[in-house]
């Protein structure tokens, strides 16, 4: 007979114990709150691998803001590579007075050179391959779009100044995008129809792509001859390149919904430290006896290791395959936003369980069973003997180590990490404070309250420690979600009406400059309210300080990805009200011609800019200097036209560009822009309403898995609650039933533990919608900086939702302490 | 022949009124076979004496040899092996693990000492001990009597060649505690067990061969 039999003998009798139980649901929560996120992070991942061949319809494309010269082209012929090409621009698509904003891609024969085209003959009906690309004169909307404008095969659509009939409805092209639904519907168009819609006018916002695909070896030659070929405004995209950023924003998705999981693993761990420690309280004598009957250290300590081993791998499968049903709700919440089915997930989560299993059992339940394994054989004789006291280290060092390994094993990055840790522990002592206050305060309230209440709140002070364990991480799930849920909405419902009611609603790109004039009387001659027309050129940054900007390394992403994209640059007379110089001076009349840029403060330190900095520009090939004359703080959500860069006036009257100008107009008369597009076809339209939707409906979606990820949060709350029932539950029984012994009947006894939970829960309801509150305030004035009441309803769902929630749980927890009859406690005690 | 010896045990403990001596220079020699009782009033150092002779805690100077090995020389886990082999035990409060049936709480000791015999051997002693209807049962399910003979059981289960039994009467009524201690003495003759006893009760006393009087940690 062996430690591992005895181990695997007691632990199916342990259970009814409850700390074994409870062990197991936190370990089950903690797991399946972090491989519930690993899976979808990973399923997703997956599809983009799948799709990374298809995702840019070829395995080469050369894509730039302007027209591409045709040298690549004949370089691709004479290379006997195939290819093809694609224009992308956006503009709105009319079936009678019904209008989208449509993102137009005309598409030349052979496309896609990689991947599939699917159709079908209805909206969202069943796809079937697509037999090359539309004929001249045809069109293929997409499903949504289709739907939005009511339009079916057969149905004539008006595209600028062009007429097109729907042969098709299309279903999928594998360069849509992976994985996520783009915001702005497709169309698919045969390129040779472009020109008749005449969308197209020098200096339009639109992308043109080359395709191109062949044998690897050669197209990896000929990319090389792109490299060195191609202009600095033209850029080369192949698979390899482009996969891993589709990958790495969802790595860093994905890690901030495993940062919020983590509050879930921190919690939990705390309840199997609970668990750990009553399992240890019950066990010494256990220890000390087969001690006594001759078994060693090492032995006991496998007795109590392989029971946590067991419980630990129970646990992580449990988890785990609550994870996966997480993630499938998850993918539910998200709806919408991914494309497709996702295809079924890898094994790499089930790592992040055991191993999330292994660091919150190590850090927490290991250090005490070593101490169990410590009781000397004495205590048989002396129940006042237990095992000598830890070094403080080896008592909490683990628990330290194994928290700080899991939040940096989700970050990885040490700046983010000391943050993290800092900003956590802040908040924890910020809201354990007021927790400890709350849970005092309850001390004076005893005197004017009944039996029960009295006996409630008696227990929340006896038992402060505990309580306010609980209270914080009850507050912190209930807040984050009433943030979430009724503050965030608040928050937005006031920052629009905080909007000026002729604030733009429509913003107009793409006017050409000879139609300026022209445009502009029309939208004055319909009531509309005009801001500034601004001219806009197309720009690629090459150099700061004469420095290639391939050269210098910026210190984010968003500093990288601002100084790589194409700018949109404009040149202006005067400033705007919406705009507020900070440094330097704007320009002046005698600044006519000069090279001189005024930049916005986001531009600035995003770039890490200073004031008298030089700034290189590509403008369709013309090679422009300026030198960094002021810095803008733009008011952004006043809607108006704003850009970055702003270089002073005569500059770049030169350039090729458009106009643009945003207004305010009745949006319910939708014939007025019907008017507008087919006077003016190549002027894009786009209605702010209709993109603050589609962007409130991703955000949405995306913040009801956040939602959902903290539901594990308030899970958590729920099992340290159970935790420290399971651990108070004989003291409980003796009190209740000393209490019945003493007279008082059963449902007093009862009231007073659902006024103990009533209580904590009120209390974390407070503490949430305090909580909410001040960070709803903080928001309004420092982000949105807009006046912000804090919404009643917030401390109604925090207080009512709060009690019922812990009251319900608290009560589940210790009815069986009520339940059972006073004489046998007293019997056993 | 001694199969227990004490030479000038001693064992001190500090305490908030400074040193304490709970045990003060004993020494005592058993022989096999021997039954001995300790008595003495509470606090006189009688199971502090006991927990030193089982190697259960060790002394502050002195030398115990049991059953041939030098206790004083050897470390815990090697005390408990000792244990495993050559020693019984039984207490006032039964000390049964509550998760396991009575039959598996005999078993114990034999698979702690990784003996084959376990289940056939723990079943003898739980039949001559009267209790071969109940193996089965769980601690809580039993008397207090009932408890005691499992604990006499799995005492007598690994025939020890000492048995040290703390005040085996202490949680039991007159009358199921002078069951109790007749099937001690009973077991103890068949199997020619050396029986070291603490004890309050002189009637119990009475039954051992030899009596030895603590007294504020003196032996007299």
């Amino acid at each position: 007979m062996n430690a591992f039999a005895i181990a695997l003998r007691t632990l199916l009798r342990e259970w009814k114990s409850g700390e074994l139980g409870v062990l197991v649901l936190a370990i089950t929560v903690a797991v399946a709150a972090l491989t519930g996120v690993g899976f979808l992070v990973d399923r997703i991942s997956i599809a983009v691998d799948n799709q990374a061949g298809e995702v840019l319809a070829a395995d080469l494309v050369l894509e730039s803001a302007q027209s591409i010269d045709d040298h690549a082209m004949r370089e691709a012929q004479s290379r006997g590579l195939q290819f093809s090409s694609k224009t992308g621009l956006l503009s709105v698509v009319f079936n009678g007075d019904a209008s989208q904003l449509t993102a137009l891609r005309a598409v030349s024969a052979g496309y896609p050179l990689r991947g599939k085209v699917t159709v079908s003959n209805e909206p969202f009906g069943a796809a079937t391959p697509a037999d090359g690309i539309p004929a001249r004169g045809e069109v293929w909307p997409e499903s949504r779009l289709a739907a939005a404008i009511g339009a079916s095969v057969g149905s004539e659509l008006s595209i600028g100044a062009g007429k097109f009939r729907v042969s098709r409805i299309l279903v999928s092209r594998p360069d849509q995008g992976a994985t996520f639904v783009e915001l702005a519907p497709a169309l698919l168009m045969n390129d040779g129809d472009l020109a008749g819609t005449q969308l197209v006018q020098p200096g339009s916002r639109l992308t043109r792509s080359l395709l191109f695909a062949g044998p690897r070896d050669a197209v990896k030659s000929f990319a090389d001859w792109l490299k060195t070929h191609k202009k600095e405004s033209e850029r080369l995209l192949d698979v390899d390149e482009t996969a891993p950023q589709i990958k790495s924003a969802i790595d860093r998705s994905g890690r901030f919904l495993s940062l919020a999981s983590l509050v879930a693993v921190l919690l939990c761990s705390i309840a199997v430290a609970m668990a750990a420690r009553r399992y240890v309280q019950r066990h010494l004598d256990s220890v000390a006896l087969m001690k006594t009957l001759g078994a060693t250290r090492a032995f006991t300590l496998t007795v109590s290791l392989t029971q946590l081993i067991l419980v630990g791998v129970i646990a992580a499968v449990l988890g785990s395959v609550l994870g996966f049903g997480a993630q499938e709700w998850l993918v539910i919440a998200l709806k919408g936003l991914l494309k497709g089915d996702l295809p079924p997930p890898g094994l790499a989560p089930l790592g992040i369980g055991f191993l999330t299993a292994v660091a919150v059992l190590g850090g927490f339940a290991l250090p005490p069973l070593l101490q169990l394994s410590r009781t000397p054989a004495l205590r048989v004789l002396r129940r006042d003997v237990g095992p000598p006291a830890p070094l403080v280290i080896l008592a909490f060092g683990p628990a330290v180590l194994a928290i700080g390994f899991l939040i940096y094993w989700v970050l990885r990055d040490v700046g983010m990490f000391v943050a993290f840790v800092l900003g956590l522990a802040a908040f924890v002592v910020i809201v354990a404070g007021a927790g400890w206050l709350l849970v005092r305060l309850t001390k004076r309230l005893r005197g004017g309250v009944g039996v029960s209440w009295r006996y409630g709140l008696a227990n929340l002070g006896r038992r402060r420690t505990e309580s306010v364990v609980q209270l914080t991480a009850f507050a912190h799930g209930i807040m984050v979600l009433l943030l979430l849920a009724v503050v965030r909405n608040d928050l937005l419902n006031d920052w629009r009406r905080s909007l000026p009611a002729d604030t733009p609603n429509f913003f107009f790109i793409n006017i050409p400059p000879d139609q300026n004039q022209e445009f502009a009387q029309f939208l004055k001659d319909r009531g509309a309210e005009r801001a500034r027309v601004l001219p806009m050129v197309r720009a690629r940054m090459t150099h700061i300080n004469g420095k290639p900007i391939d050269d210098i390394r910026f210190a984010t992403p968003r500093g990288k990805e601002f100084a790589n994209r194409d700018q949109n640059i404009t040149w202006a007379e005067t400033l705007g009200r919406d705009n507020e110089i900070t440094e330097g001076r704007w320009f002046t009349p005698a600044d006519t011609g000069k090279p001189l840029v005024s930049v916005s403060t986001e531009y600035m330190k995003e770039l890490n800019l200073k004031l008298g900095d030089t700034l290189q520009f590509d403008i369709a090939g013309d090679v422009r200097t300026a030198t960094i004359a002021s810095v803008r703080k733009v008011k952004w959500d006043s809607f108006q036209p704003n850009f970055f860069l702003m270089f002073a006036p005569g500059l770049l009257e030169g350039a090729q560009g458009t106009w643009m100008t945003a207004a305010h107009m009745d949006a319910r008369n939708p014939k007025t822009i019907a008017d507008l597009v087919r006077r003016f076809p190549s002027v894009s339209v786009f209605n702010v309403d209709d993109l603050l939707r589609q962007v409130r409906s991703v955000i949405d979606k995306a913040l009801a898995a956040v939602q959902s990820v903290f539901l594990f949060t308030l899970m958590a709350g729920l099992v340290v609650l159970i935790a420290a029932v399971q651990a108070s539950r004989e003291e409980r029984r003796f009190e209740s039933a000393m209490l019945r012994t003493l007279g008082a009947n059963r449902s007093t006894v009862l009231k007073g533990l659902l006024a103990e939970f009533a209580a904590l829960g009120v209390l974390s309801g407070t503490l949430a919608a305090a909580g909410a509150s001040i960070a709803g305030v903080y928001v309004a004035k420092r982000v949105l900086q807009i006046p912000y009441t804090p919404d009643p309803w917030v401390w109604f769902y925090g207080l009512v939702g709060g009690g019922l929630l812990v009251s319900l749980a608290g009560w589940l927890a210790t009815r069986s302490v009520v339940n059972q009859p006073p004489v046998l406690t007293l019997r056993s005690a | 022949m001694s199969v227990l010896k004490a030479e000038n045990l001693t064992k001190k403990v500090t305490s908030p009124e400074g040193m304490l001596t709970i045990v003060d220079n004993v020494s005592l020699d058993i022989a096999a076979a021997e039954s001995v009782a300790i008595v003495g009033a509470s606090g006189a150092g009688k199971s502090t004496l006991l927990a030193l002779l089982a190697g259960l805690d060790t002394p502050s100077s002195g030398r115990i040899t049991l059953a041939g090995a030098d206790l004083t020389a050897l470390d815990e886990d090697g005390r408990a092996r000792l244990r495993a082999e050559r020693v019984g035990f039984v207490f006032q409060s039964f000390h049964l693990v509550p998760s396991l049936t009575a039959l598996e709480n005999v078993m114990l000791p034999l698979e702690l000492a990784a003996r084959r015999d376990a289940r056939a051997a723990a079943l003898e002693t739980l039949g001559r001990v009267g209790l071969a209807q109940r193996t089965g049962h769980y601690p809580r399910q039993l008397s207090g009597g009932e408890q005691q003979r499992v604990a006499i059981a799995r005492a007598f289960v690994t025939r020890p060649a000492v048995l040290f039994a703390d005040e085996p009467t202490g949680n039991l009524d007159t009358h199921t505690g002078e069951r109790i201690v007749s099937l001690l003495f009973d077991l103890n003759a068949q199997s020619h067990t050396t029986l070291v006893l603490v004890t309050h009760d002189r009637n119990v006393a009475a039954r051992c061969g030899r009596i030895l009087q603590m007294d504020s940690g003196l032996l007299r």
